[in-house]
């Protein structure tokens, strides 16, 4: 796709592209057609961010956290100081088994493109470390890493899978990582980025990852300061200055750590409204009040549409009054959520079933064998 | 002047080719932006084409809309895909047929003229609509017949064979909306009629007090409604005529009619 003038524009609000695709049998398939979807709502962002998070394209290293690194600074002397030093840290936490370079078409010119690598590793626990969980240990290297070190970032830190992101256009992010000829993956999800009140950098791009779980974003948290200081007492830190961070957090407190069923999860990032618990039944008014009570703070405010990649699964989620749009469909074995439907009638003319959720219901699409 | 990817077809047996007009100019939308797709219309009015097919619509955006003219040239635009958002935004008389689903914003401040939809909308359709009519076959989205109006001999009207989902009618302040939920799913829309102040809103079956707001009345329907409804659904069945209806089986199930109590509900918000 060649690269076009980039538009004048006025700022359009309800703006940011989001797709995702999965092959319910775990079939896994590359980026070409998900590209072709996120770049068909091209209107829909301004060049300023895009990205891809990929789920099953690593077997050869299934059983090592996958962290994909960025190493901004003004010179490549300066990135390359930066990642000897993120690589002295951590050796000392983690045995990594391989390391590379993430590979990039030269060809495809991007604003100022920071160094990106990429390092499989098992966690190498000590001292009191050694109590902690794999995922715990990783989480807390992710944070440390992210909140210390002055130009190094974990953007993905996963297991067989892997964010790839920056400030593009999605279909120019696409193409500079070859994701439509080195990967395939049995799911995908895309963002084509408006920023609405962040000026835009690499790491601020969508998709937001931590261990396996990513989330691409359109809307405004506007709740952002309080999701934040909530979360900061469980040791999340935001540093990536921008308020998807904390959806992608929440989303690892309340599924991993607390192992609370996506269900009850969709009602605390998006709860129904008073007047509606009161009208429902005991039961159901006990759980709600109870929800708002322990968990008000993680209570996602403002218009947003979100889809969350896991292992194994995609969920699609909006507002609970559904300021941002959403359409789930399927074909066969191929489950799809988009912004606009038409991105997905352009990879797949004919579905089974195509519907629109209501605010606060998710919608959530499982491998039909776990088999990961 | 005509593009190359534009063929005039040459006077063909209309019957014999499912209802293709005569004279019909083709466009084949594949790869097209969205500018470009309206720039082609906008010329095709003025060289005086009355009837255009677009085929391979995936996702242009405003289609419809740049079709203005002093004149008043009237064209019929039959559209095979998935148009995109703000389909007809300000309409201007003409007449539109989509063959699939529409998306967000289906005649977005629409004027007059007519749009079938074989298939569903999306959310805010006929966001501030002033006149004309959409018919749509299957359900809608959120915030349907937003701030729709009227004003004299505009009464713009909006008749869904479906149901729509909450937000219905809110601002509402004129026009008709009809909605048949032919399939029987029932109405489970909530928020029906925030801040309504003008227009009416009939529901084929029936509506809990709980789903719509206080600022408006759910009264029985009586004779001069029947008139209405009998209108607008014999020209929703006339529409889509492979749904086999039959007008009086559609229109002898019991309807409900939702009216704003006053002409200004939040009137006790301000001091004046």
């Amino acid at each position: 796709m060649p690269r076009n003038r980039r538009e004048l524009y006025n700022k359009e609000i309800c703006a940011c592209s989001i797709f995702g695709a999965m092959n319910r049998d775990g079939e896994r398939f590359n980026a070409a057609g998900v590209m072709k979807a996120i770049a068909n709502m091209h209107v829909r962002g301004n060049g300023l961010g895009g990205g891809f998070a990929a789920y099953g394209i690593y077997p050869q290293y299934r059983d090592y956290y996958a962290f994909h690194l960025m190493f901004n600074g003004k010179t490549l002397q300066s990135q390359i100081s930066a990642k000897a030093e993120f690589e002295q840290y951590l050796n000392q936490r983690f045995d990594v088994v391989h390391d590379e370079e993430i590979p990039h078409r030269p060809q495809t010119q991007l604003r100022d493109p920071p160094l990106i690598w990429r390092y499989f590793a098992s966690p190498k626990k000590m001292g009191e470390d050694a109590s902690l969980s794999d995922d715990e240990y990783v989480v807390r290297t992710v944070m440390q890493t992210n909140s210390r070190a002055e130009d190094a970032y974990i953007f993905s830190s996963g297991m067989n899978m892997g964010c790839f992101k920056g400030v593009g256009y999605p279909e120019e992010i696409g193409e500079y990582f070859m994701l439509d000829q080195l990967y395939s993956a049995y799911a995908w999800t895309a963002h084509g980025r408006f920023p609405t009140n962040t000026q835009a950098w690499w790491g601020g791009a969508h998709p937001f990852s931590l261990l396996d779980t990513s989330v691409v974003h359109n809307g405004e948290i506007s709740s952002y300061g309080t999701n934040r200081w909530y979360l900061e007492m469980y040791g999340y830190a935001c540093t990536l200055q921008t308020d998807t961070e904390v959806i992608a957090y929440a989303a690892d407190l309340l599924l991993r750590r607390q192992r609370i069923p996506m269900e009850i999860v969709a009602k605390i990032l998006a709860p129904p409204i008073w007047n509606a618990i009161d009208t429902m039944n005991e039961k159901e008014k006990k759980l709600f009040t109870t929800l708002r009570m322990v968990y008000g703070p993680l209570l996602m405010n403002g218009p947003f549409a979100i889809i969350i990649g896991q292992t194994g699964r995609l969920i699609g989620l909006t507002d609970r009054i559904r300021l941002r749009p959403i359409t789930a469909a399927t074909r066969g074995e191929m489950f799809y959520l988009s912004s606009e439907e038409a991105s997905i009638r352009l990879i797949s003319p004919e579905l089974d079933s195509v519907w629109t959720p209501s605010g606060g219901e998710p919608v959530i699409c499982e491998l039909n064998s776990r088999r990961v | 002047m005509i593009q190359d990817n534009e063929i005039s077809l040459i006077p063909t047996n209309t019957m014999a080719s499912g209802g293709l007009f005569l004279g019909a100019v083709e466009i084949n939308a594949d790869g097209l932006q969205t500018r470009d797709l309206n720039d082609r219309l906008r010329d095709l009015m003025l060289a005086g084409k009355r009837k255009v097919i677009i085929r391979n619509v995936c996702g242009q955006r405003y289609i419809g809309t740049r079709l203005y003219s002093p004149e008043r040239h009237r064209m019929e635009i039959d559209i095979f895909g998935t148009p995109g958002n703000d389909l007809a935004a300000f309409l201007f008389g003409h007449r539109l047929v989509v063959h699939g689903n529409a998306q967000d914003g289906v005649g977005n401040t629409m004027d007059d003229g007519e749009i079938v939809i074989e298939g569903r909308a999306g959310d805010v359709l006929g966001f501030s609509m002033r006149g004309g009519t959409i018919y749509v076959r299957d359900g809608c989205g959120y915030r349907t017949a937003l701030h729709m109006k009227e004003y004299e001999g505009k009464k713009p009207a909006l008749v869904i064979g479906g149901t729509a989902q909450d937000f219905l009618g809110e601002y509402m302040a004129g026009g008709t909306v009809i909605l048949l939920d032919l399939k029987g799913q029932g109405h489970r829309a909530n928020f029906i009629g925030s801040g309504m102040h003008g227009g009416t809103i009939y529901l084929r079956g029936s509506v809990n007090r709980s789903q719509v707001s206080e600022q408006v009345e759910i009264s029985p329907i009586d004779e001069a409604d029947r008139g209405i409804l009998d209108q607008y659904v014999s020209g929703f069945i006339e529409k889509f005529p492979d749904l086999e209806l039959i007008p009086e089986e559609v229109l002898k199930d019991g309807f409900v009619k939702l009216i704003p109590r006053s002409k200004r509900p939040y009137s006790d918000l301000y001091t004046y």
